[in-house]
């Protein structure tokens, strides 16, 4: 099992909370989205989710294509995110670091080359959202070949056969999807989530982080009751379009996710 | 050729298949049921054939263009008149079968996407027959250069959404539709347009529309007596080619797709996705695809918005790789002229995406001879385009 897998159990098992943070490679430019790690590490983020732009993105709401579409105008480009995170590493910022993408970016620049750049980058792991487990099998091997998390997701609308196989091929931790929709804000949460990720905890030690429509502090005090965790996007994303050019507001608003999650 | 496919998780080989949010999986397996137990429920088939007949206009005539004909001179040119169906373009085949199927599934609300709008037109039309709700996403850039299909799905009683992301045509409008049918998943039917999009859908579209190359079959017999030596056929995502075609797979016949050359397929304003593309996913299925060296999408162009796509169906993909269809292109200019000449010689205005057959069929027809013949996909019918085709002319 992978080392990163390993440790995200060991925090379950602590009942430690685990923070996800999500952030669009070079929005609103890659200096910031480097500070934003480095800041993040420092007050106690546990994982970063670094997306990579994609110009057709299918799982995303507004906020998140809009990021995206900026990002691409100012021509954001792969060797972009391995540059950082090599850079990042070098320099001893060591938080796990997991990359977002959709599957063109990578199918294009070809799997195992994918995989095998990622990895001497310094990630851990992977997401991609619209590469379900039954397309995913030639990509696996690849990913497992240079010690990467195939993190996979399970939907509200999953069956419970279906979810009982995700949840195994699953690697560094299940991610939830908390509700029937894209990513981005929402005031309330579906009321079957709870009951969902308990279903899920019965079949696994691994890690299950709570994603998409997380937006404040008191909602992932909420999530944490249940799931060992949440992944916050597109809060941060709006809290970084609105805050003007510094990152000080977006890292307190981060650092009260963390408190809120760390202290439920 | 005689492999039945999709196999069981939508693939044509290396293509098709279904790259969605997890979300979207049991709706696509509750549609494949669905669509299974349909195919062998004759109350189903026969509820589907009279509405062809009764409601849409089938079966649609197989015209000899004698004019068209003589004055290309060459093999004997027919055209199969699609554009003389309810709501003036083959899709009506496609969306009243899926209506069927929604009410079968018991939604009372489904989403389209539309690039030229004859899908959403025939959309909206489905959705009073089988009393749905229906929105449609049709891009900005759309909703301008065709306007009067916008009027009509309005009269229709559909809410036409603009979509402004991206390119703002039928790409994003087919995203948009997507994250529609994910949020909406319940009481939603998502009722694509084309042969395209995560499995069942090239698979159900290709079968609802075969119904097309099934009269030709009859239609040609009764004729000529013999197998036509080509047919011909416009290529966006490719629905009308494939229903066209599809019956036509294991015979003698030369089958050829013509994709939007628009601008040139030199330049970087094309739908030449076959063409000019390489191997790709984008919208849940794998396919050739208009992309940069990063994987990221390129914009289509073409004067027709129906082939204003990035992309192809899989199956289209499929016939490519294995070389069972020619695939060609035609430009808009080309395109245009061939407008005209259709209108000219026949009385016939073609749609401008059926335009690029015709198109290709005029350089072709000439090196054959007289004792040939050639099948021309009539797709739609040219209306919708007269403000396009006054601006150039």
């Amino acid at each position: 099992m992978n080392s990163f897998t390993q440790s995200l159990k060991q925090k379950v098992r602590r009942k430690e909370k685990i923070v996800c943070a999500f952030l669009t490679l070079g929005f609103p430019s890659l200096s910031h989205t480097k500070q934003l790690i480095r800041a993040f590490d420092k007050i106690g983020v546990d994982i970063v989710e670094l997306g990579f732009p994609f110009s057709d993105p299918l799982a995303d709401g507004p906020t998140i294509q809009k990021a995206s579409d900026d990002a691409l105008r100012r021509h954001i480009q792969l060797h972009d995110a391995f540059d950082i995170v090599k850079a990042l590493r070098r320099e001893g910022c060591n938080i796990p670091i997991v990359f977002f993408s959709y599957f063109n970016p990578i199918l294009h620049r070809g799997v195992e080359t994918f995989a095998k750049l990622l990895h001497e980058s310094g990630f851990e792991g992977v997401v991609i959202p619209d590469l379900p487990p039954e397309e995913a099998k030639t990509s696996d091997k690849f990913f497992r070949k240079y010690r990467l998390a195939q993190i996979h997701l399970v939907a509200p609308t999953t069956e419970p056969n279906r979810m009982r196989s995700i949840v195994q091929k699953s690697e560094g931790f299940v991610y939830y999807v908390s509700l029937k929709g894209v990513t981005g804000v929402r005031k309330a949460l579906p009321n079957d989530v709870a009951s969902q990720v308990r279903k899920i905890k019965r079949l696994t030690d691994k890690a299950v982080l709570v994603g998409f429509g997380v937006s404040s502090a008191k909602q992932a005090k909420q999530i944490c009751r249940f799931a060992d965790g949440v992944i916050v996007g597109s809060a941060i994303i709006n809290s970084l379009a609105t805050s003007g050019p510094g990152i000080g507001k977006t890292v307190q608003f981060v650092k009260s996710l963390v408190d809120a999650a760390k202290s439920s | 050729m005689t492999k039945k496919l999709p196999d069981h998780l939508g693939h044509f080989l290396e293509f098709g298949g279904r790259f969605v949010p997890e979300t979207l999986i049991h709706a696509l397996d509750e549609l494949t049921r669905a669509y299974q137990q349909a195919k062998r429920d004759r109350k189903f088939q026969a509820e589907l054939k009279n509405l062809l007949v009764d409601y849409a206009g089938r079966p649609t005539p197989l015209y000899f263009a004698r004019q068209l004909t003589k004055k290309i001179g060459g093999a004997q040119i027919y055209l199969k008149r699609e554009d003389l169906c309810h709501t003036g373009a083959h899709k009506i085949n496609n969306a009243i079968g899926q209506g069927l199927l929604a009410v079968r599934l018991g939604k009372k609300r489904i989403v389209a996407e539309t690039g030229a709008g004859q899908h959403g037109v025939a959309s909206a039309t489905a959705a009073r027959v089988f009393n749905l709700s229906c929105d449609v996403y049709m891009g900005e850039e759309d909703v301008k250069r065709q306007a009067l299909n916008v009027y009509r799905m309005k009269l229709l009683g559909a809410r036409v959404i603009p979509v402004t992301a991206g390119s703002k045509t039928l790409k994003d409008a087919t995203s948009e539709a997507i994250r529609d049918w994910v949020t909406n998943v319940e009481n939603t039917h998502y009722l694509i347009g084309s042969v395209v999009g995560p499995h069942p859908y090239p698979m159900l579209v290709r079968d609802l529309q075969s119904v097309i190359g099934k009269e030709v079959k009859i239609q040609i017999q009764k004729k000529i007596k013999q197998m036509p030596r080509a047919m011909i056929a416009c290529i966006g995502g490719g629905s009308n080619a494939i229903g066209f075609f599809y019956p036509f797979i294991n015979e003698r016949v030369t089958l050829i797709g013509v994709e939007a050359a628009g601008k040139g397929l030199n330049t970087n304003q094309h739908a030449a996705s076959i063409g000019k593309g390489s191997v790709g996913v984008l919208h849940g299925m794998k396919s050739y695809l208009l992309q940069d060296g990063d994987g990221q999408v390129k914009i289509a162009h073409s004067i027709s918005a129906g082939l204003d796509y990035p992309s192809v169906g899989p199956e289209h993909a499929y016939l490519k790789k294995v070389k069972r269809v020619q695939y060609v292109s035609a430009t808009d200019h080309e395109a245009i002229d061939a407008f005209d000449l259709l209108t000219k010689m026949e009385g016939i205005m073609p749609a401008l995406e059926s335009a690029h057959a015709v198109a290709f069929t005029s350089r072709y027809a000439k090196k054959l001879s007289k004792n040939d013949s050639i099948i021309i996909c009539l797709s739609g019918r040219g209306d919708k385009d007269i403000d396009i085709v006054r601006h150039y002319l």
